[in-house]
């Protein structure tokens, strides 16, 4: 079996099998979007290859990432908009 | 403070951009000629949008053997660096999660691939409306579709490729509908004749998707549902269809990907790299392979990739051989052109409030005022967001008739650290 990774997803602890995608994660994990557009509107994963930028979301602080290129890491804190 | 850009270069003879197969059979016929080959991709693990993330026994036999000769080549991989500059000729500067990194290459290999074409219509923003190819690489990294009622649209071959994915991670396809005409796709599958292999992987997907519900000459109108997806609205033109479902997978064929090329001052022709025999462009020592020289699909990157990997480590006489293929494969892309044109009522797809800049949430009917890609941009900020334009561009070029081109550096964003790092302190 995979190693497992331990995140926390707007402040709440996950856990995932080791070369998991962020939006992957996140999706799994029910979350019903990834951010809020300029007028609000909910917006999640579109492309799925680091174009669209639509899966943004906030990494240790980081705004901007795009989930879909990034893998989960031990302890990364991430936060999508309420 | 350190300032990895200000570091010594990273020096290579070849270096190429892009781990889709077109990048890889280039990094694989250079590496095997002797050359020190690096391969970048911003990726987390080569193989591009097609077989990156798909489990080994789920990969077609070609793709996995060129993964594997990949894997035991000297080939240095540089995973997660997504490429930003051209700060001096022979120099590149890409951004990796440590910092960013300059490059020096004598040989360039662009194998900077496509994106999928999306096009605004009612509702296209909500989540659940994905992009097929973007929907298969997501479900094949893990993304959950189990159970799902899934409609797939748009154009081009990858609407069968994406619904058969969809399938096979459990979800159930409920509609695909290809805009193209029926008599175009007959066309197209007269001149499939000369590829048999293509031939049978298209009919092992019909078969696989026989209880699908697959139409020519229909396109979608309307996406809706509350913060997500409940139904898509479809039409041939004069009936229309509505079908309830959880995922919606559209867009309409491919788009290269051509900033980097322009960065470095290629020419272009008819949006495309112009490249010659050896898949070099008009800058000596730069050459380019794949989706960027025109829309051809994996078997066509492959054999351009190797031609640019020969030809860029001095194995002209090789490349040449591979010729006859290539040519062959150029046939293919032009009858994929002609079958997949996009038809004109797609142009009437969006409603004036119907957002079109999907970074910047500019609508339909703010970029009818303006005559040119230029003034949209300065007055409306649509193309200005995160993606630079790379969604609303192609989609204002095929509604509007823009010419959508417009390249400066940074050509992906990058953080302001980046930047500062990259840019050389005054000594005090």
């Amino acid at each position: 079996m995979a190693d497992q990774v331990q995140l926390t997803v707007n402040g709440a602890p996950i856990t995932v099998p080791e070369g998991t995608l962020l939006a992957v994660a996140l999706a799994r994990a029910g979350v019903p979007r990834f951010r809020r557009s300029v007028r609000g509107e909910s917006r999640a994963a579109v492309c799925g290859m680091g174009v669209c930028f639509e899966c943004r979301v906030t990494i240790n602080g980081q705004p901007h990432q795009r989930s879909c290129m990034t893998l989960c890491a031990p302890g990364m804190e991430v936060k999508t908009d309420e | 403070m350190s300032n990895p850009a200000a570091a010594p270069p990273a020096a290579c003879e070849i270096l190429v951009a892009g781990a889709g197969p077109a990048g890889i059979a280039a990094t694989c016929a250079a590496a095997d000629a002797g050359k020190h080959v690096v391969l970048l991709d911003a990726a987390p693990w080569p193989g591009g949008p097609v077989w990156r993330g798909v489990s080994p026994q789920a990969l077609p036999r070609a793709a996995r053997s060129w993964l594997d000769r990949l894997r035991r080549s000297t080939v240095t991989v540089v995973p997660s660096a997504t490429a930003f500059d051209v700060p001096a000729p022979g120099r590149l500067l890409v951004e990796t999660p440590s910092g960013s990194r300059t490059f020096a290459w004598e040989k360039l290999i662009l194998a900077t691939g496509a994106r999928e074409r999306y096009l605004p219509f009612p509702g296209w923003t909500l989540p659940g409306v994905f992009g097929p190819g973007g929907l298969h690489s997501l479900s094949h990294a893990g993304w959950p579709v189990h159970g799902r009622r899934a409609v797939v649209a748009g154009s081009g071959p990858l609407l069968l490729a994406a619904a058969d994915g969809l399938r096979q991670h459990g979800a159930r396809i409920v509609f695909i509908a290809e805009q193209a005409s029926w008599s175009r796709l007959a066309r197209f599958g007269c001149a499939l004749a000369r590829h048999p292999g293509k031939v049978a992987q298209g009919m092992a997907i019909g078969t696989r998707l026989l209880s699908a519900c697959y139409r020519c000459g229909w396109w979608p109108v309307r996406a809706e549902g509350t913060d997500h997806l409940e139904r898509v609205t479809f039409t041939d033109g004069s009936r229309t269809r509505t079908c309830a479902c959880d995922i919606l997978a559209c867009g309409f064929d491919l788009v290269p990907n051509v900033e980097l090329p322009r960065l470095l001052g290629c020419t272009l022709d008819g949006g495309f790299v112009r490249v010659n025999d050896f898949q070099e462009t008009t800058i000596h020592g730069v050459y380019c392979a794949g989706e960027p020289t025109g829309i051809g699909g994996g078997d066509c990157a492959l054999v351009e990739g190797r031609i640019a990997g020969l030809a860029a480590a001095g194995r002209a006489a090789d490349a040449r051989q591979l010729l006859p293929q290539r040519h062959r494969w150029h046939a293919f892309r032009r009858a994929l052109a002609a079958a997949f044109a996009l038809r004109p009522e797609l142009r009437r797809l969006p409603e004036p409030d119907t957002i079109v800049c999907r970074c910047e949430d500019v609508v339909h009917s703010q970029m009818l005022g303006w005559d040119d890609w230029r003034s949209a941009k300065l007055h409306t900020r649509a193309g200005m967001g995160p993606c630079q334009g790379r969604t609303c561009g192609a989609a204002a070029q095929f509604l509007y008739g823009w010419d959508c081109a417009c390249t400066r550096p940074p050509v992906f964003p990058v953080t302001v650290g980046t930047l500062t790092a990259t840019t050389p302190n005054p000594e005090p």
